[in-house]
């Protein structure tokens, strides 16, 4: 029913890309996007749950990759933030937080873009009130996040086509 | 994190099994109290017990009169429940409400029972709507399961398989969510149901959850906001901590009450 030895062998998706590892019980899966797979777009900013900068999706949800073992992840599909631009090129949602200065010092900006595009996948045309309530996991302690909901609401609407 | 023996049970049998065979273990829900907790070494059980594979423990069932919901239901999947919405559209907004979308999206029922925070939500409407938890030991009333901050009455290694919500005639939720957290600074649940009115408070109680008996006794007799108007509820045994004092508090329980029977009348 478990795994046998103290470090678990675990298979998953990463961006389209079938991945194995070993991984400890206590292995975060942000350690494991980061360390293991040197996949540094997602960030750890708190470190306590609070700031969702590891936002990551985990079969198409958002989840904060620093509050879910990697083993728990083990035959998911995870996508990061280098899962949006597979050919280097920004997709809309990237795009609108580039054309709204949806930033200032960058480092939320990935788990900001992760979380509004499962809003996004979610609910196609948010309110604004909608895009402040689905942003509430994640901080940003430069904006004052005014460009940021510009930005995702220009987001949503650039990937409504 | 400290080192830990992990498993993944497939069963509920499995899991009670993993944990009574081990030295000190914990159950893990959706982890997003526990991982934290385990991070800062506030816990450092020797087993881990993952919950998240195990099928049978998630799901709803409505029926006639009752909301049965598993253990390992995620929040995100209570609040977008329109099983859950007809019957008990409170519960949805109590759901909705719970930390932020991702923690919603892992985070459990049964977790946060189990957890007992002072300041969840789920402890409300249990003791709100006089629920009863399903153990894979027993059934506990929900007057009986809470006992104190972080305390709950059930036994090492007993696991909540379900809980039972009886459909109420009406029911609100409303809470002042802390600006940095979202955890309840407050959180009044109101129900008016068959067996009388409830009314349960989070955030507030020094033990935890409670009932407040000024404000279940104006609702028993008039179940509108206005019945509340006047009324105030002793800050002896309420929290004082960096976010409220316990006078605020007190006041923002007959405030939240309010919104909550307005919300329950359908009047916003």
């Amino acid at each position: 029913m478990g795994f046998e030895g103290a470090m678990p062998e675990i298979s998953l998706s990463i961006n389209g890309a079938q991945v194995t590892g070993t991984v400890e019980g206590r292995t975060l899966l942000v350690e494991f996007i980061r360390e293991t797979m040197k996949l540094t777009g997602t960030h750890t900013g708190c470190d306590t749950s609070q700031c969702g900068a590891c936002t990551v999706h985990l079969d198409g949800k958002a989840v904060k990759s620093c509050t879910m073992l990697a083993v728990q992840a083990d035959g998911a599909e995870v996508t990061t933030i280098e899962g949006l631009a597979p050919e280097g090129e920004m997709n809309p949602m990237q795009q609108a937080f580039n054309d709204h200065h949806g930033l200032q010092c960058g480092f939320c900006t990935p788990g900001m873009v992760m979380r509004a595009m499962a809003l996004v996948a979610e609910n196609p045309d948010p309110t604004e009130a909608e895009v402040r309530h689905g942003l509430e996991g994640n901080i940003c302690r430069c904006t004052g996040y005014q460009n940021i909901v510009a930005a995702v609401l220009d987001g949503a609407k650039a990937l409504r086509g | 994190m400290e080192e830990f023996t992990y498993t993944r049970p497939a069963t509920a049998d499995d899991a009670t099994g993993a944990h009574s065979a081990a030295e000190d273990a914990m159950y893990m829900a959706g982890g997003q109290t526990l991982i934290p907790v385990l991070k800062q070494g506030l816990a450092m059980p020797t087993d881990v017990v993952d919950l998240n594979r195990v099928d049978d423990l998630a799901g709803i069932q409505v029926t006639g009169d009752a909301v049965t919901i598993g253990a390992m239901t995620r929040h995100a999947v209570v609040a977008a429940s329109a099983e859950v919405k007809g019957a008990i559209p409170a519960l949805t907004v109590l759901a909705g409400g719970i930390g932020d979308a991702q923690v919603r999206n892992r985070g459990t029922m049964g977790g946060s029972l189990a957890n007992n925070d002072p300041s969840a939500d789920y402890p409300s409407a249990v003791l709100g709507l006089g629920a009863t938890v399903t153990t894979n030991q027993r059934e506990i009333p929900a007057d009986e399961f809470f006992d104190g901050m972080f305390a709950t009455n059930l036994e090492d290694g007993e696991l909540i398989k379900s809980v039972t919500y009886p459909i109420p005639e009406k029911a609100g939720y409303a809470k002042f969510p802390n600006p940095a957290s979202r955890y309840a600074l407050v959180g009044v649940f109101v129900a008016k149901t068959a067996g009388g009115v409830r009314v349960a408070v989070t955030g507030a109680g020094q033990d935890g959850v409670f009932r407040p008996a000024e404000v279940e006794a104006a609702l028993s007799a008039d179940f509108s906001a206005a019945a509340l108007d006047g009324v105030t509820v002793p800050a002896d045994d309420l929290m004082t901590d960096m976010h409220a004092a316990a006078d605020y508090r007190a006041h923002l329980i007959v405030v939240m009450a309010k919104r909550a029977v307005n919300q329950a009348n359908g009047q916003g």
